[in-house]
């Protein structure tokens, strides 16, 4: 792993405000994501879990600036993104990429899925008819798919064709990170496991990063090198994938563990049902976000907000009992 | 043929009265198409000895004050109407579409000063600005296209409007943000050809308006001027001698309301057929 990492995010923040009346006064917040960090190394997998709701996707979202954040840096082959003119980021975006959770609307159902592959190559380089389309077959034939299906609509594939389309479109400009917004949890079980490892595949021939956003811990654990738990727009946990699965520090994680399904039904196993409501993003309470729902909490807990702490060899917790 | 295109026809074939419609909008465009040859007479030639005749067998509609055989003017009168129809319906879906499109794809700014605009234009009562221009820059019939054009886009930018706000958050939008499209790409090869089918819909409708402002206008002696016929202005003429040669405002009339109500019902039926929340309810 090279020192500087590939994606570096620092005090990331988003706040969606809430309108309300026929003036749309605003009337608060919603916190999506609050003082978020973490970074990347070229060839990492980075998991990032949470519930739905917890800030995930707008995470994804804000590094690509499909959205802006309000605060923060997002450092990418040493450039900030956030400070850059819209001439550069087009740039940029050859080598920054996203695949989406829901194939059925990632495409444009006017195109075919030859020009939908073609669009990136035909938008950053100048290439003949001729090498747009051997670059399609050859997409197209490296995430498994027949090159005479070009032609076809995207309505016209099954929900695990349209998502290697998405995965080709992505992959034609040879980029080194790709944001995977839970890319296969729209998907059936028995194609949720090809699409993984397609991707698994593909990084390891095109020497991929991937930012890998799930709200499902067992396919995060397959491809990742390292996870953060998300709750309510913070990351409460960060570690390499063996040690957060082995020994959870966050009560939210040993939950979230512990709701795993285990394939075998003799196996008892013990769940930590969360009991409480989460509360609402856009009036959080000052202290801890997880206290409302957490096992262990003391009195401490409600009125100070824990710090993101290093407890060791890159395990992070957010949680005042370490 | 896509399965939204089939799913499409199922519904309009269900449709008797649109389908009845296209049918005979097929027909008058044949008629106007092949005027020429199925004109018995010179629209234009006069002969006085020949003037006010009821219908008969050689002047099917009979003839004008001027011996003109109402028949053959009604024919040639078919081109103009619709002409002017169609072209004064493209002139306002292009205004319509590309106000509608900036205003949905930018928002904010853009948003509110285009559509604060859509809502300055819809107070002026448009009948009356058409006549206004039109008495101003004086009655031809490019004019009037024209101007029909600029004061009827408004409903049409806020369809396309609307469709833009609701397609650009899309994700294959999106999609295209990600990968460094350009705006203008993104809004006429993205967002535009998916949100065409309403547009389409109004257009149909807005034909069958043209077509009556056109002949609105044309009564009123600001349309099409004679000699060059047109339903309208042949329906003026026919005014003066109402009581006692009613071929001259009948045929004409009759002809304006059977191709105005064509285009509604075909409108209504495109609309039922492309709205799925509509669907099924005949």
């Amino acid at each position: 792993m090279d020192p500087i990492p590939l994606l570096q995010v620092k005090h990331l923040k988003k706040y969606f405000p809430v309108r309300k009346g026929i003036f749309s006064k605003r009337i608060g917040w919603v916190q999506a994501v609050e003082e978020i960090s973490f970074h990347l190394h070229s060839g990492e997998t980075l998991g990032l879990v949470g519930e739905s709701g917890c800030g995930k996707t707008t995470v994804g979202r804000c590094i690509l600036r499909l959205l802006e954040p309000d605060a923060g840096e997002i450092w990418f082959e040493g450039e900030d993104l956030l400070r850059m003119d819209a001439e550069s980021l087009r740039k940029v975006r050859a080598r920054l990429q996203i695949i989406f959770q829901d194939p059925y609307s990632s495409l444009n159902p006017r195109m075919t899925a030859g020009e939908i592959i073609a669009e990136p190559i035909r938008n950053h380089t100048r290439c003949s008819r001729k090498e747009i389309q051997d670059q399609v077959s050859f997409l197209m034939d490296k995430v498994g798919l027949h090159p005479e299906q070009a032609h076809r609509f995207p309505h016209e594939f099954s929900g695990g064709q349209r998502q290697r389309i998405g995965i080709a479109r992505a992959l034609a400009l040879h980029p080194r990170l790709i944001i995977c917004d839970e890319p296969v949890s729209a998907l059936d079980v028995s194609i949720q496991a090809q699409v993984i490892n397609l991707l698994v595949n593909l990084q390891e021939e095109m020497g991929l990063s991937y930012l890998f956003i799930a709200h499902d811990l067992s396919v995060v654990e397959h491809i990742s090198d390292r996870v953060a738990v998300m709750y309510l727009g913070k990351i409460v946990e960060l570690a390499k994938d063996t040690v957060l699965y082995s020994s959870p520090k966050h009560p939210y994680t040993e939950a979230l563990l512990s709701a795993v399904p285990i394939p075998n039904p003799k196996m008892k196993k013990q769940r930590i049902l969360l009991q409480g409501e989460i509360p609402s993003p856009i009036n959080l309470p000052k202290g801890c976000r997880f206290y409302s729902r957490c096992s262990y909490r003391m009195d401490h807990c409600r009125e100070v907000d824990p710090e993101f702490k290093d407890l060791g060899e890159g395990h992070w917790v957010a949680c005042h009992l370490y | 043929m896509t399965t939204q295109t089939k799913t499409f026809w199922k519904y309009f074939k269900r449709n008797r009265l649109a389908v009845g419609g296209l049918g005979v909008i097929l027909i008058i465009f044949i008629i106007a198409g092949s005027a020429s040859w199925l004109s018995p007479y010179d629209p234009g030639k006069t002969d006085v000895s020949l003037k006010l005749k009821p219908p008969s067998f050689e002047h099917l509609l009979g003839t004008d004050q001027l011996g003109r055989d109402v028949l053959s003017r009604m024919l040639y009168g078919s081109r103009i109407s619709l002409s002017v129809g169609f072209v004064a319906v493209a002139i306002s879906i292009f205004i319509g579409i590309l106000v509608g499109a900036l205003a949905g794809y930018y928002g904010r700014w853009v948003d509110s000063f285009l559509m604060r605009f859509v809502d300055i234009m819809l107070c002026f009562p448009t009948f009356f600005l058409i006549l206004t221009v039109v008495a101003l820059l004086g009655p031809s019939i490019f004019n009037i296209m024209l101007v029909i054009g600029i004061t009827s886009w408004m409903g049409t930018s806020r369809f396309v409007r609307a469709e833009f706000l609701s397609l650009r958050e899309r994700d294959f939008v999106q999609a295209a943000r990600a990968l460094g499209v350009k705006d203008r790409r993104i809004i006429f090869k993205h967002i535009l050809p998916n949100g065409l089918a309403p547009v389409f819909v109004t257009a149909t409708l807005d034909v069958a308006t043209a077509i009556l402002v056109e002949a609105g206008l044309s009564f009123l002696g600001f349309g099409v001027q004679p000699p060059a016929p047109s339903w309208g202005n042949i329906l003026t003429e026919g005014r003066t001698y109402i009581f006692d040669a009613w071929w001259l405002t009948v045929f004409p009339g009759f002809a304006i309301l059977i191709t105005v109500l064509s285009f509604n019902l075909l409108g209504e039926g495109l609309r039922d057929s492309i709205d799925p929340r509509l669907r099924g309810r005949r």
